[in-house]
């Protein structure tokens, strides 16, 4: 169960890795491998947006892509039309998180049940999709801002120091600001979830209605959990069309959605280091394999998805978390003969 | 008039044609609560059958209405046995299974029969009907449509698998103290629902480009009408599929398919606020 | 299955260990003496159909450079990756490639939006960068070569042509994105430039499948021609719904973007796709020597599995078969010289004719032909020699600015 984290080793460690990576990473990586850990970033905070709303607020939702895709139109249209890139990222983050709020009034106050709350977030990503996709027209733009249909929209401006836009980042300088980013997401979602609120969330999630009769909101505490997913969602899909200083309709696909639920799934829910465990193995796998040639890419994608579902349906973290316990627990019942059941896994 | 006919006619086709792509993933939904994503791909798989077969030479009919339908049901068949039976009850994880199935299914389709083979052409000709000719095939889609609906309906309703496959959806427990093996009448839904996606995919053929990818075209707009209708199989697919093909081709032909798309979603999203367990959660309650 | 004893593994293992141990050394020496260039084309998910023939050719004329002796007494090395359809692939490749394998150019991307993700890269880090597929005209990149088609080049032989035969109403359908639409308008301005009229355009998605209302519109209009600026199999509904609503016979249909990658007309069946007209750069009924060497070596190579040539495929030769000649001639594979070489404007014999490059635009001047689709093979109408992209010329001038790094909407 969550405990405070001031006394979750899990916790320390996650920070630690994460600082050290960003003060030492650009000291010995070269500029390929820099972006391309800028990249598992990146997807990083995006999955952390889900695996918050999902596994700690108990909401499934199909259409992620709906906020990372506005964040990333939100950024370019802004950062296109202003030149400097500091309004725009904050604004990347307000408005799908005004967005979400939005939705989930409409979804929660009209009391959706899961599936169907499902259904209505992946229909609203498709008719984002749709829309974006039909904005090729010259008459479609926003400012300087061309929204370019299809096509998307190209030379998005790279983060840049507040205030000057010319002092743009280099790699290694994007590479720490966005871990930066991923460490504050990631402590912030902690106490977050460690809090009074956070506490109740986890509460709807583990029986909405028995949080309903000790008096709890639960609409509104879905509202605000879903709005907040929302928000960092937006926050990535920023990060992505800076760093790809690219986008196009795809940030509002399915396949985009349906990522974020793999990772989430595949790393575990109900933790938070778990999703960026996935990211980074699942990516560095479809990396692989493209410069591999065997088969075809489709089929081992796909095959290694049903495989995951099939053997390790708790995800990456809980079933890696479990066994070690196990073999722990195993070599103290050697020492001491009999010794009381372990603890449950962390929430790392 | 002779437009107002063709407008009227076009409507129809587009109502059938959703019946036709949801009524598989209907049976599946409604019977096992398992979402299969692999849907379109499954229709991709009863297309591609018919044009292999048929470039084999057998006749077209046999290809589209007979081989598509075996050989899609038989191969549903499996991957209930293999995947699905695993994963009842775990919405989330079926979902993702058969995510991962389209991906597969989408390349080894590739590997296995190429990515560009050459489709067959609609059969029958047109049909004029005052200036404007449309082709004959459309009627055969409705037919087909509407035989689909019959045969669910008739075999739901007057048979003793029809009487078992309800007892199993209303109540399973129940149904399996009873003496009936659910785990069979799972099976066989999974099986008829996949035959019924692979007969829409047979009869796909002749319209359309048949390539490996082309699933992802029709997943979308089947899913909606799915969960549009709601739980009951027929009732909520027939009113979802008359609703959202009317209002979608009625705003095609005024200002373009685009909109058209448009319209089909938001009439999907507005309905599902208003009638949160879909149509046939408030409406026709009671039917099938 | 034997069982496996330590004995048998040892003999295997050593076996193993003295073939690798003679293997290595020729590896390694091989290279360190390579010339890399880069082939990203998609081997899989919905491009792969249009994707593989080019890799396929790519390949090819890699090994036809080697079998020639190669490149200043080198052997030139293929790094080939498979960005599967995915525009996030495309930029961790071009990326790759730009630094990790530093190859000496790039072939590849083939829809504009994974041209933009990938152009900007090399742009970036100086890998010289060669576009080989049609497209809607208007990239301004010095670090670019693009040699495909554009609208102006195709669509202005293809409207006259089409309007003498048939006349003067023109309904238009294309689909919905910036090729399409961009086509659309060059389509309008030749058609009125001919004295017609474009009574409808009319954009599609590109995933529409079922076409019924607008062949009811298209009966209601009554054009003399259907223009068709459909793009993907999706779309390939609209030519078979076409015939089977008895239209084939009424309205002809042409088009500058059916069969561009080649497949589509082999999907559709003889009866369906007869009697399309089109235009492009390149079609395999070119009769020149160039050519038939050329498909010869194609079908040597593939025997089995023979790659559908197209535009797409041909130009994806002929940009090898520059980059290759600009670097016998430099004697380097830098790209500064390489450019200047190019940029000279001198002409290639390739299977599509004779083909140069214009030194303002980076685009090819080049033979455009118009074909009639006939049981799935296109018979050669015309040809219009050395056709200048008058589009993209309208917007870029390398000559006086060597950085520009963008890509214009072309409008008209």
């Amino acid at each position: 169960m969550e405990r405070s984290i001031a006394k979750d080793v899990g916790f320390y460690v996650m920070l630690g890795i994460g600082l050290v990576l960003m003060f030492i990473g650009p000291l010995i990586w070269d500029l390929f491998q820099i972006m391309q850990i800028t990249q598992y970033v990146v997807l990083s905070v995006y999955a952390l947006s889900l695996a918050y709303i999902w596994g700690f607020g108990g909401i499934l939702s199909f259409g992620q892509a709906a906020f990372f895709g506005l964040g990333a139109y939100t950024f370019a249209v802004a950062s296109i039309n202003m030149g400097d890139t500091t309004l725009p990222f904050v604004l990347s983050f307000i408005l799908p998180a005004a967005f979400g709020a939005g939705l989930g009034y409409f979804m929660f106050y009209g009391r959706l049940s899961e599936v169907y709350l499902g259904v209505v977030t992946m229909v609203v990503t498709l008719i984002f999709w749709k829309l974006i996709n039909h904005t090729a027209g010259p008459e479609y733009s926003i400012g300087d801002a061309r929204l370019g249909g299809f096509n998307g929209i190209p030379s998005i401006p790279i983060l840049n120091v507040p205030g000057d836009p010319s002092a743009w980042l280099d790699p290694a300088q994007m590479f720490q600001v966005f871990m930066a980013i991923l460490i504050i997401v990631y402590v912030v979602l902690r106490l977050i979830i460690a809090s009074d609120f956070g506490r109740v969330s986890v509460g709807i999630r583990e029986n909405e209605e028995r949080s309903s009769l000790l008096g709890y909101d639960i609409r509104r505490h879905k509202v605000i959990v879903f709005a907040i997913g929302s928000g960092i969602a937006g926050m990535s899909g920023a990060m992505w069309a800076t760093y790809q200083t690219f986008i196009d309709p795809n940030a509002f696909s399915m396949e985009m959605s349906a990522k974020a639920l793999v990772w989430v799934m595949a790393g575990g829910i109900g933790t938070l280091a778990g999703p960026i465990l996935a990211v980074v193995l699942l990516q560095w796998l479809s990396l692989k394999l493209g410069t591999m040639h065997i088969l075809n890419n489709y089929v081992i994608l796909g095959g290694i998805m049903m495989i995951l579902v099939l053997l390790l349906p708790k995800g990456l973290l809980p079933t890696f978390q479990a066994l070690s316990l196990r073999l722990w627990t195993i070599g103290k019942s050697k020492m001491k003969e009999r010794t009381p059941k372990g603890k449950a896994a962390s929430d790392v | 008039m002779d437009y107002v006919l063709i407008i009227l006619l076009e409507m129809l086709r587009a109502v059938s044609w959703l019946v036709l792509l949801a009524s598989g993933l209907a049976i599946i939904f409604g019977m096992m609560r398992v979402i299969n994503f692999a849907h379109g791909e499954f229709l991709m798989l009863g297309g591609y059958i018919t044009i292999m077969t048929h470039n084999n030479g057998v006749p077209l009919w046999i290809s589209m209405l007979i081989l598509a339908p075996l050989t899609v049901g038989i191969f549903g068949i499996l991957v209930e046995r293999l995947v699905i039976r695993h994963l009842y009850g775990r919405i989330i994880d079926s979902l993702l299974a058969t995510w991962g199935l389209s991906l597969l299914m989408i390349g080894g389709v590739t590997l296995v029969f190429g990515n560009t083979v050459q489709g067959v052409s609609t059969p029958f000709g047109a049909v004029s009907i005052g200036e404007y000719s449309i082709p004959l095939y459309n009627f055969v889609i409705i037919g087909f449509a509407a035989a689909i609906m019959l045969a669910t309906w008739a075999v739901l309703k007057f048979t003793k698998v029809g009487l078992v496959a309800r007892a199993t959806m209303q109540n399973p427990d129940m149904a399996e103290t009873l003496g009936v093996r659910t785990t069979w009448v799972y099976m066989a839904t999974f099986g008829i629902g996949s035959a019924v996606t692979g007969l829409a995919g047979g009869l796909l053929a002749p319209l359309t480009g048949v390539v490996p990818s082309m699933g992802v075209n029709f997943v979308g707009q089947s899913f909606i009408t799915v969960i549009t209708g709601g739980a009951s199989m027929i009732a909520g697919t027939l009113s979802a599929s008359t609703l959202l093909g009317t209002v979608s081709q009625g705003v095609t032909f005024a200002s373009g398919p685009v909109y058209g798309d448009a319209a089909l979603l938001l009439t999907a999203l507005v309905l599902l606020r208003v009638l949160p367990q879909g149509i046939t959660g408030r409406i026709f309650k009671k039917s099938l | 299955m034997k069982k496996l004893n330590r004995r048998h593994f040892l003999m295997s293992t050593g076996a193993a260990v003295t073939a690798t141990g003679l293997g290595a050394p020729s590896i390694l020496r091989a290279q360190a003496d390579t010339i890399k260039i880069g082939g990203l084309h998609d081997l899989s998910g919905p491009l792969d159909a249009s994707g593989i023939p080019m890799d396929q050719v790519f390949k090819l004329a890699i090994d036809d450079i080697n079998e020639k002796g190669g490149l200043l007494g080198k052997q030139v090395e293929g790094v080939v990756y498979d960005p599967q359809s995915n525009m996030s692939l495309y930029s961790q490749y071009a990326t790759q490639m730009a630094l990790k394998d530093r190859v000496a150019a790039v072939f590849g991307g083939i829809t504009s939006a994974s041209r933009e993700t990938i152009r900007p890269i090399f742009h970036r880090y100086n890998t010289l960068y060669f576009y080989n597929t049609l497209y809607e005209g208007g990239v301004c990149d010095r670090n670019e070569i693009t040699l495909g088609t554009t609208p102006a080049q195709t669509v202005e032989q293809l409207i006259p042509h089409a309007m003498n035969l048939w006349g003067k109403k023109v309904y238009t359908i294309a689909a919905d994105y910036n090729y399409g639409h961009i086509t659309a308008a060059w389509v309008k301005r030749y058609v009125e430039a001919n004295g017609g009229e474009v009574v409808e355009t009319e954009f599609f998605p590109l995933d529409v499948t079922q076409f019924g209302s607008t062949i009811s519109k298209i009966q209601a209009a009554k054009p003399d021609i259907v223009l068709s600026v459909l793009v993907g199999t999706a779309h390939l509904g609209f030519y078979r719904q076409w015939v089977a609503s008895g239209m084939k016979q009424e309205i002809p249909i042409a088009s500058t973007t059916f069969a561009a990658g080649g497949t589509d007309a082999v999907i559709l069946t003889p009866e369906e796709g007869n009697g399309i007209l089109t235009s492009y750069g390149y079609y395999t009924s070119i009769d020149n020597p160039t050519n038939t060497a050329f498909k010869e070596k194609v079908a040597a190579a593939y025997p089995d599995n023979p790659p559908i040539l197209s535009e797409l495929s041909e130009v994806t030769w002929e940009g090898v078969m520059v980059w290759a000649d600009a670097v016998r001639e430099a004697g380097t594979i830098e790209r500064d010289p390489l450019l200047e070489v190019m940029e000279t404007g001198k002409s290639y014999d390739m299977p599509a004719g004779a083909v140069s490059i214009d030194p303002k635009t980076h685009h090819a001047i080049r033979d455009v032909y118009l074909a009639e689709l006939q049981d799935q093979e296109f018979i050669i109408k015309e040809t219009f020699p050395q056709v200048q992209p008058a589009d993209t010329q309208m917007v870029c001038n390398l000559k006086e600015t060597p950085d520009a790094n963008v890509h214009h909407e072309i409008s008209l």
